[in-house]
């Protein structure tokens, strides 16, 4: 067996991620699938700042790297112009949830043609590990020192119960955190830029993440509390556009 | 037409695609009459959830090639001063109109140009500064947008288009150029996917680690200086006092110098037409018969009279007649101006 990075993949130069990253796993799925849909030289990829916007020096996609929160209506911006081409956002919690909320849900409403990845790692991460609107309750954080309540930080935002209502072609959340939910996630994605090819509009695809760095565990442990904890909170699995199924 | 239809058709003209953009008055009709005249073109329309949606959907279809446009007024400009930011340092060519209102906060719906320091200082953080053009009638207004795209093309920059309620609510005659139209494919540049490329294109706004940014950015910033400045000049050679207008106001001051001359008093008038760059060299050859320069304008602080500080360094007293929310009188412009040559105003802003 030959294991092979996408051809459009290259961690050679320029990366910076932590070990044990997220971010490393999610783009190699998204190379992968681009490369399996034969995608790669067709897509625009559209990212955000930080964490979210490194993966700009490690891949050979046209890409553009938005705003801090606004790369779904960066994304809106090129399909419009491009219809025909696959266009995909990329960005995380902080960005998808909370700057970049309105834009998010608004661009839900319309059902955008677009896919929309978010990297869920619970904390804004290149900032310093400060708490996000996903951040679970109790989380120490590097802004809610005692642990995030409701006092200090307000509930924990669910992207599913969020969207759920709405009429749009795919919601999943995946998990990076063992090979099973890894392979569960590229379906996922997978799924998700085919009905964009099929024209039935917006697709979000939410990926729990480990930030071994600002959760302050090993990669290891981080693996086993997005499942024992994190996936308990918010629970993996297809939600909107699930084939075969009544939504 | 009226002004801001005009202006909207102009900007389907010059060929842009795509248009994002939230209701605001005084330039609904823009927002409104490109709803369904771009469809009508092939192009793309979407009323956005906010300003500041709309000008990252401005940033996407112009990363991907196409002509893209947003509008707005005031209180909407500001909420675009995060995307110009980022259009500035992604080097990303699109224009942007406002038709601007009168004041701070939300202000007021009528006519005001109070967003001089604004679109000529402002523009988000960085060192932001777009090429600014400001019309003083509906032909104008449809002229000046059918170089804004070739301006923005030409220095991969973004350009302003400044109107204001007045000229975007007043109707008058137009001659409306022929259609241009251009290829999305047409620049190297662009995200369109990377079919038979070894490399893709990125589209960033990280070029500041470029070892020679500074002087990049410096050098675009000169070239506008040179090349861009435009500005009229109306009786200046042998004028008691030059009048500096523009937009709106401008007219009032053409009427004036005219009625100051019936009146023997000897008003000139420079209208600058861009107003970054602002046009220093119209003020290179103010004739010894002048005795000092005044801003009319429709701010309360004299938001332009700095400007011409720099332009005529300091060498002459700079007043102002701001009008705030009043669109000023062509009398009391006269008026004004005969005080401050007679020595009767001491304050020259306040």
């Amino acid at each position: 067996m030959v294991i092979k990075a996408p051809d459009r993949i290259t961690y050679t130069d320029g990366h910076s991620f932590c070990p044990g990253c997220g971010h490393g796993t999610a783009i190699r799925l998204i190379g992968e699938v681009l490369q399996e849909l034969k995608l790669e030289e067709d897509s625009i990829i559209v990212l955000d700042v930080a964490c979210g916007g490194m993966p700009i020096d490690v891949w050979r996609y046209d890409t553009i790297e938005a705003a801090h929160g606004r790369p779904v209506p960066t994304a809106v911006g090129v399909k419009m112009v491009r219809p025909d081409q696959p266009v995909l956002a990329y960005l995380g919690d902080g960005a998808a949830y909370s700057i970049g909320l309105a834009e998010t849900i608004h661009s839900a409403r319309r059902n955008d043609n677009i896919v929309v990845i978010v990297l869920n790692n619970c904390v804004f991460g290149m900032t310093g590990g400060q708490m996000s609107p996903t951040t679970l309750q109790g989380q120490v954080t590097t802004s809610s020192p005692n642990g995030k309540n409701m006092e200090s930080g307000g509930a924990t935002l669910d992207v599913v119960k969020l969207l759920s209502s709405m009429d749009i072609a795919y919601l999943a959340r995946g998990a990076i955190c063992d090979a099973a939910n890894i392979r569960k996630a590229k379906k996922y994605i997978k799924k998700a830029m085919e009905k964009q090819l099929n024209q039935e509009g917006f697709s979000l695809v939410e990926l729990l993440s480990p930030c071994p760095t600002n959760w302050k565990m090993t990669p290891s442990r981080c693996a086993d509390h997005i499942k024992e904890h994190v996936t308990s909170i918010f629970p993996v699995g297809e939600f909107i556009g699930k084939e075969g199924e009544q939504v | 037409m009226k002004g801001n239809e005009a202006l909207a058709e102009a900007v389907i003209r010059s060929g842009c695609r795509f248009y994002g953009g939230y209701p605001i008055t005084p330039q609904n009709e823009i927002l409104e009459y490109i709803s369904w005249r771009m469809p009508e073109v092939g192009g793309a329309f979407v009323q956005a959830e906010s300003e500041l949606a709309a000008i990252n959907m401005v940033l996407g279809a112009a990363s991907a090639g196409a002509r893209a446009l947003t509008s707005s007024s005031g209180p909407g400009y500001s909420l675009f001063q995060e995307g110009i930011s980022y259009l500035v340092a992604g080097d990303i060519p699109a224009v942007i109109i406002d038709v601007a209102r009168f004041g701070s906060g939300i202000g007021e719906i009528s006519q005001g140009q109070c967003d001089y320091k604004l679109v000529t200082r402002g523009n988000g953080h960085g060192d932001s500064h777009l090429l600014v053009l400001a019309p003083c009638s509906v032909q104008e207004s449809v002229d000046l947008m059918m170089q804004a795209f070739p301006l923005a093309e030409k220095y991969r920059h973004p350009v302003i288009l400044l109107s204001d309620a007045a000229i975007g609510q007043m109707v008058e005659p137009v001659n409306l150029p022929e259609p241009q139209t251009v290829d999305i494919n047409r620049d190297a540049w662009t995200v369109k996917g990377c079919k038979g490329q070894d490399e893709s294109k990125k589209i960033t706004n990280v070029f500041y680690y470029m070892d020679d940014y500074n002087s990049y950015l410096r050098d675009k910033y000169q070239k506008m200086q040179e090349e861009e400045q435009r500005w009229e000049s109306i009786m200046t050679e042998d004028a008691q006092l030059i009048l500096v207008a523009y937009g709106i106001s401008a007219r009032v001051c053409k009427e004036a110098v005219r009625m100051a001359r019936e009146k023997g008093v000897r008003l000139g008038l420079i209208r600058p037409i861009s107003i970054f760059p602002y046009p220093g060299k119209a003020f290179k050859n103010i004739p010894d018969s002048c005795k000092a320069l005044m801003t009319v304008e429709m701010s309360i602080t004299g938001q332009m009279a700095e400007d011409v500080r720099l332009a005529v360094n300091c060498r002459y007293p700079v007043y102002t007649y701001g009008t705030g929310i009043k669109v000023p009188g062509s009398s009391d412009v006269v008026r004004y101006a005969s005080d401050i040559i007679e020595g009767k105003i001491d304050k020259e802003v306040f």
